[in-house]
């Protein structure tokens, strides 16, 4: 525990001192803000959501590429701590073996949240409102951090197997992609069939939905365990996979 | 004081896929001694102290360092050992004080800035201590990665190719700092290249050729090995790179 506390203030002071790392997380998703509200935001037909602005339905699909494009940060720190000697050196002192691992992960959560709160704090300047009370923004920040820690989990693992630093980051395009097939951008009535099959039937749909009842005071409905199912499930396996092939590493390198 | 080997290795065998790097390397080091492990490129020099280290598990046979076995007490080898790898293990966006500190709180000892200064002091490196360790040249980053491996002062330091690619000076620094530490009690078990390295330094020198030791001892036991014949072609007091030649030469 204290292992990871110290290594954990390591990785976070590495943050620190190149905190572009941060802003270029914040930025892609700054920048579909931008795009998708002023340029196209027009155009898009919410359907009966009418009276919603487009900000406060575009918020919560920024919000989840923000944590897509800030884990790929995860692996890649991991990968260069690989690659270097240093975690030999750790694996050779009489520190509790998961140690390093975990370090890597709380300093995902840390570097996310700051993230997502810059990606929050842009939204708000465009006029981003809600009238959420604190329990709802609790429940945000809840299946949020639950998102944080399933994709950081797939980011350990991807850093642990990767070859080289482009393989490191390279896990996390799939997931930038996945708000398109759903209903982040736009409601999914008007897409066409098989897409819309799809699209309500993958995570990001259930747990975008939740977010925005969460903080627009709607039932939640049936999302909600959908959504938490979603990232609780997708957690769990990528823990036992990292935990897996950190395993196998350690013992054949 | 215990008479005891620091490190005991019986047997040892180690392949990657089919290829056999180790094949059965027996190995005995007293305490407090500085033992040198020569051997070519890819002899298997880096595999041996990985396996010593708890890095890597050996295929076959057994090794013991202070008293525990690598491949069924791990944690406590690792209680009683620092490596300093082949290639410097160090955090290149943390200052060396920082560095330091790092090790000491993961060894949960007391006073952790104290021992940061007093190895910096030691290392010659007070005035970059507040410097991140990217700025820092080859024999100070060197410099460094061994002062890490000293802090909490443990019994047995295996130290691989310690001095490659260090200047003449820097070399002679990390030779005094060894030469001191064996001073202290403190078992050391180095990889060499430079065969000068090993006879400056060592009380004990082992040969590791295809596979296995082929010869280990002091240097003059190593000496007395010569074959009469290049004795008398070589003349004067054989030095090390003479043996080795010979030996590794009339072995392949
Ligand atoms: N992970 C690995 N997978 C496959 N082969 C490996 C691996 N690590 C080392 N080898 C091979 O094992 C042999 C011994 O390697 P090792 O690094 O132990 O040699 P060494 O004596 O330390 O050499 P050097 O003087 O170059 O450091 C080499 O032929 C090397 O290519
Ligand atoms: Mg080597």
């Amino acid at each position: 525990m204290i292992d990871t506390l110290v290594l954990t203030r390591r990785s976070l002071r590495h943050i620190l001192r190149s905190p572009d790392t941060i802003v270029t997380t914040a930025i892609t998703p700054v920048a579909m803000l931008l795009l998708f509200v002023y340029v196209f935001g027009g155009a898009i037909d919410l359907g009966g959501d009418a009276d919603q602005s487009y900000v406060d339905y575009l918020l919560p699909g920024i919000l989840l590429i923000t944590v897509a494009s800030g884990v790929a940060y995860t692996s890649y720190r991991l990968f260069l701590d690989l690659q270097g000697g240093i975690f030999e050196r750790f694996q050779s002192m009489p520190i509790t073996r998961s140690a390093p691992l975990w370090a890597h992960v709380l300093t995902s959560l840390v570097a996310n949240l700051v993230a997502l709160a810059l990606v929050v704090l842009v939204a708000l300047l465009m006029g981003f409102r809600s009238g959420a009370g604190p329990l709802a923004w609790l429940g945000v920040l809840g299946i949020l951090v639950l998102f944080t820690l399933a994709l950081t989990w797939l980011a350990v693992t991807a850093g642990l197997a990767a070859k080289s630093a482009d393989g490191a980051g390279g896990f996390a395009y799939p997931l930038l992609f996945l708000p398109f097939l759903s209903s982040a951008f736009v409601p999914t009535d008007g897409m066409p069939g098989p897409v819309r099959w799809f699209a309500e039937h993958q995570p990001v749909t259930s747990i975008v939905d939740t977010l925005r009842h969460l903080y627009a005071e709607q039932p939640l409905g049936q999302d909600v365990w959908t959504a938490l199912a979603w990232c609780v499930g997708l957690l769990v396996v990528a823990h036992l996979l990292a935990m897996r092939t950190y395993r196998r590493r350690m013992s054949a390198c | 004081m215990t008479t005891a080997p620091a490190i005991e290795i019986a047997g040892l065998t180690k392949s990657y896929g089919d290829h056999a790097v180790l094949r059965g390397v027996d190995l005995s080091v007293p305490p407090g001694s500085i033992y040198a492990l020569l051997g070519s490129n890819g002899a298997g020099k880096t595999t041996l102290i990985k396996i010593l280290s708890t890095l890597l598990h050996a295929d076959d046979g057994r090794a013991s360092v202070a008293g525990h076995d690598v491949a069924d007490q791990p944690r406590r080898v690792r209680e009683s050992i620092s490596l300093t790898g082949q290639f410097a293990a160090v955090d290149e966006i943390l200052t060396g004080r920082e560095n330091l500190v790092l090790v000491a709180q993961l060894r949960h000892l007391r006073e952790p800035h104290a021992i940061a200064d007093d190895l910096l002091s030691r290392f010659d490196l007070s005035d970059a201590g507040g410097r991140r360790v990217a700025t820092y040249s080859g024999g100070m980053r060197r410099r460094l990665d061994i002062a890490m491996s000293l802090v909490g002062d443990p019994p047995v330091l295996f130290l691989d190719e310690p001095t490659t690619g260090l200047d003449p000076q820097s070399r002679i620094e990390v030779w005094r700092t060894v030469s001191e530490l064996a001073g202290r009690g403190t078992t050391v078990l180095l990889t060499t290249q430079y065969l000068e390295e090993a006879e400056q330094l060592a009380d004990r020198i082992a040969i590791l050729h295809d596979g296995r030791i082929i010869a280990d001892g002091t240097l003059a036991d190593l000496q007395a090995l010569l074959p009469p014949a290049a004795v008398e072609y070589v003349e004067k007091r054989p030095t090390l790179e003479d043996i080795f030649l010979t030996i590794v030469g009339s072995n392949s």
